[in-house]
């Protein structure tokens, strides 16, 4: 175990050691009072607001929040991704019908959408929601239809001589084989979702991590704000290595996966 | 089951023609490509890169319809894939998501019960000697391990004919000696009949009880030669060297290679 620590401390030395630099010398620079600590407050501040905002459990309620819409706009999203995705792949008429729609939306900044949205659905739970679907809608499904499209052709040929019929065909050999296409789309994806709604509850909302922090910016207080921003940095980190560790578990047989 | 097994029959190639549309022009690759595969029956393959080797194979196999010409299987014609003909391609193409024995299970139809695949499976194992990777995935095996598990995958039906395209191609010499052995000693069991594409003059005479010779393309395969050496067959032995330069000699006067090419 400490010799496991020892290896992945060696390993980790650098990447762990930056940051650490960097925040002393933001320390010792604020307290000599070469940094004016009402633009950027020291470390030091910052962490114990950080304490305070946990204590009074501020920072969980609202990021719990914001975590839940994702949660419910990614499900919706990714669920209708994965779906269309399947059949912009797999059936051709339908590629063709959609593709003019498809290339004309699918640009749209996810953003551009909240205007539209709170006309249409109010500033509550439903337009942030729909807003993280559509984000994560789009990066699921390019990345399922190209994952399938572009599963090797010598994959199936084996499938075809053993005579497989079409059912065991995608459940066996097309599902399996573009299944880290589709780990891709749901990372990325989970990460658009992320990103888009801190963004919609910067423009509007009244609960959430990207409401502290716009409700802090009316205060000044720029030490919450701060806190509030890193914790979104945060969370992302802790949302991409449980992924990590769920594709790991998921595709053992990918050996791309073990080198990195 | 697998009792009833594969009563060989003769396959027949008659006048076989197969052309490929590039764009706009087309490319005849096989032309009038006659001959009969007796059951039990090996067979090698020899010719020049790109005449038609593969091509020739994946019509015996089904996964190519377009073409003219007749291939039947004791008497009846080939009109798709069909599990009375297993192939090997020159990479072992196993699912990498899939274990040795799930890989080699995928080769099985719905015919039998589960006792009875998982028996079949591991029969398979036991007979190209992987039974201790049953449980390893295809990356954690050396490439002549992955082809020995393909070649179990194809004979789990055992298919009346079996393909091999160029199957060793891509092992190194001393494995591909060793694999050669044990397509024998599977040959000789199975009693299966077999295509063997390769691009080595000597693994075509030590295998074969035939050397087809496939001219450059439009590839023919007037060129047919019996190997009447008796078995197990020495590689070193004079008849053996003999055969091998009378059919480097065909060989060349149907590639007709201006400098010297080396195989
Ligand atoms: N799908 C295809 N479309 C068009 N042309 C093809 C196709 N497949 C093969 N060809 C052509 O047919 C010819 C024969 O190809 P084939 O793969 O059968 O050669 P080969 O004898 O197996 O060669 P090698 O020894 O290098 O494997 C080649 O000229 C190739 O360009
Ligand atoms: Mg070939």
């Amino acid at each position: 175990m400490m010799k496991k620590f020892g290896g992945w401390l060696k390993e980790n030395i650098l990447a762990l050691a930056t940051p650490v630099v960097l925040l002393g010398v933001w320390e010792i620079t604020s307290q000599m009072g070469w940094i004016r600590a009402s633009l950027l407050p020291p470390p030091s501040v910052i962490f114990k607001v950080l304490v305070e905002l946990v204590k009074t459990g501020e920072i969980f309620a609202n990021l719990g929040i914001s975590i839940l819409r994702v949660a419910e706009g990614f499900i919706i999203g990714a669920t209708l991704g994965l779906v269309i995705g399947v059949q912009v792949a797999l059936v051709k008429k339908f590629r063709t019908a959609a593709s003019l729609i498809f290339g004309l939306l699918r640009p749209i900044p996810v953003l551009a959408w909240v205007p539209v949205l709170i006309l249409w659905m109010g500033i509550d739970e439903g337009s942030k929601i729909t807003v993280i679907a559509i984000g994560s809608f789009w990066t699921v499904l390019v990345n399922v239809a190209q994952g399938i499209r572009n599963v090797d052709k010598k994959y199936l040929e084996v499938a075809t001589i053993l005579e497989k019929d079409r059912k065991t065909l995608l459940t066996k050999v097309v599902l399996p084989a573009s299944l880290p296409a589709i780990f891709t789309g749901v990372r990325v994806g989970i990460d658009v979702a992320w990103r888009s709604v801190v963004a919609a509850e910067l423009i509007a909302a009244s609960s959430g991590i990207g409401y502290m922090i716009m409700y802090a910016r009316e205060l000044s207080q720029i030490d919450v704000v701060l806190v509030g921003v890193l914790s979104i940095g945060l969370t992302g980190i802790l949302i991409e290595q449980l992924l990590k560790l769920l594709e790991k578990r998921l595709l053992k047989w990918n050996v791309n996966l073990h080198e990195s | 089951m697998s009792v009833t097994a594969a009563k060989s029959q003769t396959l027949v190639i008659e006048n076989l023609n197969k052309t490929f549309r590039i764009k706009n022009s087309t490319v005849e690759v096989l032309k009038d490509v006659n001959f009969a595969v007796k059951p039990g029956e090996f067979i090698s393959i020899i010719g020049p890169s790109g005449c038609g080797k593969s091509t020739l194979l994946r019509l015996v196999v089904g996964l190519d319809g377009e073409f003219d010409g007749g291939i039947s299987l004791g008497g009846n014609l080939i009109k798709g894939p069909g599990v009375n003909r297993g192939m090997v391609f020159q990479e072992a193409r196993l699912y990498p998501w899939l274990t040795v024995e799930e890989n080699i299970f995928f080769g099985l139809g719905q015919q039998q019960s589960p006792e009875e695949k998982k028996y079949i499976v591991q029969e398979h194992l036991e007979l190209v000697g992987l039974e201790s990777f049953a449980k390893a995935y295809p990356h954690q095996l050396s490439g002549g391990m992955q082809q020995r598990v393909s070649i179990a995958r194809a004979l789990v039906n055992r298919p009346q004919v079996l393909l091999l395209d160029e199957p060793f191609g891509a092992l190194d010499a001393m494995t591909r000696i060793n694999m050669q052995q044990e397509i024998l000693r599977i040959w000789e069991t199975e009693k299966t009949t077999i295509l063997l594409v390769t691009h080595d003059i000597d693994e075509a005479i030590f295998l074969g009880d035939r050397v087809i010779v496939m001219s450059q393309r439009p590839a023919t395969t007037k060129t047919i030669i019996p190997v009447e050496l008796p078995r197990p067959r020495d590689r070193n032995s004079y008849d053996f060297i003999k055969l091998r330069k009378e059919i480097h000699t065909k060989f060349f006067a149907e590639v007709e290679v201006p400098f010297a090419y080396s195989i």
